[in-house]
């Protein structure tokens, strides 16, 4: 497998490529985030039967942009008795780990500010790291609504993670490397065919990590108001806005890399694949989001225990197995075996658990 | 080793998204599950009763509008059929009629808003509640078309209405009529079998029958209970005993039996409006009644069955201008207080949407 690597006449080397990466990165996030905030806000708008923001620039195109401004000027303000250097270095915390998330995604073949040989684990190291955040957040606050919401999220994050992670076991098994440009370079059939069941256990597993619905627990604003960020004004607020979004950015470029062939596919140029496909799977999260209600606290836990991570052990063995004795000469065979596998598996496991305690007896 | 925890207070509310007003529970947390509740509650007294007895008996409707906002035309109705039962003033036929179209109308607005409500509480973020709040623009449309206003109606008048409805009114009303079965039906497309809301609402926040009796609840929460009392049919007031309908009850009386109760009223009331559109006499729309009443010396209760539960005014007269005692049974402070029964041993989540599923309005509340 050949990778298509940097122009051999790329000027400057090794740190003019890193400084152009970094800028372009930031820039993109930044870009992306503001786009993908107007879009929810449009999409959610329409599927609600309402209009959405529709008066700053076209189509309401500048509301991001407004808003930004807006919290750019609004006052900061710290709790009284809040810890003043965690709750100013919360945000902070939050926000970079979703930057850095960007450095091992490729937008296209070469196009990639580190090509780790373990971009994958990298990818799931870094991105627990907003967690530490939010907790940080949660308990410099001083703040009851704050904190229940940070060990919402903290028990969430421990939990997902492991079902998260068991199911890209799954693609590296079938792709034999943790690099993701290795990845996308080995998905000549989709992963999501060949690794139904585990793209659906990834895609759960994900939202719940990132807090969007139906797990947005942590900021459930019927619940605990805003939760972690309840205390939280000005930029600093923004901020974790940004890694909000950012992170639902980061986890859609991962799905794309990990299980829709990343930037590959037929006529158009690879870049607008890869932003078409990071677009589509974002659509999927907004339209989740519109449609179904929250899930509690307990039932999030049952469903990551009991659902998510047998079958994700049950995906990991299959798909070793199949990768061990299945004939490599017959790729597409194995993909109507996979996505029966996974709509039994799925349908008998629902019936079997049970979500949750109910009442407790006090 | 046994890790030492303590129960910590949380005070959700008076400011808070989903307490439906300025509502305070003062709740003990141990984790997230509720140890005890202490409902606070007196933020939004406006002294209704003792500023009723200060003001002429045709004076005091104003003030019943601001009692359940949400459904301003039932608080009137009750109020007039109090002192209707006081002096013993008859009421045109064509008035009966209007009260009832306009009660229904109200009770479906009300219900779109705790229906909405309580499923956001779920967290469905925003859709349901802003689905049913385009068909509650379409009533209060209605409404504006009667009595000039959106909220507070001021509508019903003792011995009748204010005035007779304009003549696109019955056109707007059968138009209307004809469409909200369907939009029924698109309300239980979005979420009535959803997973997660029978995982949330099934089972939570159950009032047994007997508690619901003697706490003297009633309404959807007591029908949901599975009592089957609706004052439209054990006392019937106004021209109720000429129409057909049912009193959908629920069985277990959880959240879900007290949302579906709700979605099955609007039906029944659709059914009450169909039949009155077709009965409508022509006719006066108000019987003459003074300015200022001067009821003999006594008493009287009327009741009627408002989309939140039994809905009473208690007059006492002392022969003036103006009621001697004014006192209000609002039926979402007597629900209320099955709350803390009902979320004790429930997680936070669980309190919000046992709480929501009350539904109770402050005005009526804190009176």
């Amino acid at each position: 497998m050949a990778m298509p690597a940097l122009p051999p006449d790329w000027p400057g080397g090794f740190w003019v490529h890193w400084g152009v990466f970094v800028v372009i990165i930031f820039a993109f996030v930044m870009a992306m985030v503001m786009g993908f905030i107007w879009f929810e806000r449009r999409a959610m708008a329409i599927m609600q039967a309402r209009l959405g923001p529709n008066r700053a620039g076209p189509f309401g195109l500048l509301q991001p942009v407004a808003d930004a401004i807006k919290v750019l000027l609004k006052e900061d303000i710290i709790p009284a008795k809040g810890d003043k250097l965690v709750h100013w270095l919360a945000p902070v915390v939050a926000f970079v780990p979703v930057l850095m998330i960007f450095a091992v995604v490729p937008f296209q073949g070469g196009a990639i500010l580190a090509d780790l040989n373990i971009g994958i684990l990298y990818v799931v190291a870094i991105s627990s790291v907003t967690t530490v955040g939010i907790f940080m957040a949660g308990w410099a606050s001083n703040n009851k609504y704050s904190l229940l919401g940070a060990m919402r999220q903290v028990a969430s994050v421990v939990s997902y993670e492991i079902p998260v992670v068991l199911s890209i076991i799954g693609v590296v098994l079938l792709a034999g490397s943790l690099s993701l440009s290795q990845i996308v370079m080995a998905q000549d059939i989709p992963f999501i065919l060949l690794q139904p069941l585990g793209f659906f256990l990834f895609f759960i597993g994900a939202c719940a990590e990132i807090n969007r619905a139906p797990f947005d627990l942590m900021e459930a604003d019927s619940e605990i108001v805003a939760g972690f960020h309840t205390e939280y004004s000005g930029m600093k607020f923004a901020l974790f806005y940004l890694a909000e979004y950012g992170e639902a950015l980061a986890i859609s470029a991962i799905v794309t890399t990990l299980f829709l062939s990343g930037w590959r596919g037929p006529v158009l140029p690879p870049w607008l694949w890869f932003l078409v496909k990071v677009g589509l799977v974002f659509f999927v999260i907004v339209w989740i989001r519109t449609t179904v209600p929250r899930v509690r606290i307990d039932q999030l836990m049952a469903l990551a225990w009991k659902f998510l991570l047998p079958l994700a052990l049950l995906n990991l063995i299959i798909t070793a197995a199949e990768v061990l004795a299945w004939p490599t000469a017959l790729p597409w065979v194995i993909v109507p075996v996979n996505i029966a596998i996974m709509v039994v598996l799925v349908l008998l496991w629902s019936r079997l658990f049970k979500l949750g305690w109910g009442r407790v007896e006090v | 080793m046994v890790i030492k925890t303590e129960p910590f207070v949380v005070n959700i509310g008076p400011a808070h998204p989903s307490t439906h007003g300025v509502f305070r529970m003062r709740v003990t947390l141990d984790g997230e599950v509720i140890v005890d509740m202490e409902p606070v509650f007196g933020y939004l007294h406006r002294g209704i009763e003792k500023l009723a007895e200060e003001r002429t008996y045709t004076g005091v409707i104003p003030l019943t509008d601001r009692l359940d906002y949400l459904a301003s035309m039932s608080n009137n109705l009750a109020y007039c059929l109090a002192v209707e039962k006081l002096v013993g003033i008859p009421v045109p036929e064509r008035a009966e009629y209007l009260r009832v179209i306009m009660a229904e109308l109200q009770r479906i607005a009300s219900h779109l808003i705790a229906v909405g409500a309580f499923l956001n509480d779920c967290g469905a973020f925003m859709t349901p509640i802003l689905y049913m709040l385009r068909e509650r623009e379409k009533i209060l449309d209605l409404f504006e078309m009667v009595s000039g206003q959106r909220l507070t109606y001021n509508y019903m008048r003792v011995g009748g209405v204010s005035q007779d409805v304009p003549e696109e009114f019955i056109p707007a009303l059968r138009k209307f009529v004809k469409v909200m079965p369907d939009w029924i039906d698109e309300y239980d497309q979005l979420l009535k079998e959803n997973e997660i809301l029978l995982a949330r609402a099934k089972g939570v926040g159950i009032l047994p029958k007997e508690l619901a009796i003697n706490i003297s609840a009633s309404g959807p929460v007591l029908r949901a209970s599975g009592v089957n009392w609706d004052i439209r049919k054990a006392d019937p007031y106004s021209i109720y005993d000429r129409f057909e309908f049912d009193i959908p009850t629920g069985s277990v009386g959880d959240c879900y039996d007290r949302y579906r109760v709700r979605i099955q009223e609007m039906r029944q009331s659709v059914r009450i409006l169909k039949q009155a559109i077709e009965h409508l006499p022509q006719g006066e729309a108000r019987s003459d009644v003074p300015h200022l009443i001067r009821p003999p010396v006594g008493e009287a209760y009327g009741h009627i069955e408002a989309p939140k539960g039994e809905l009473g005014f208690y007059l006492v007269s002392d022969n003036s201008i103006a009621p001697y005692r004014f006192h209000v049974r609002a039926p979402s402070l007597i629900n209320l207080t099955a709350l803390r029964d009902m979320i004790i041993g429930w997680k936070v989540a669980d309190a919000i949407i046992i709480f929501g599923s009350i539904d109770i309005c402050m005005g009526e509340v804190d009176r």
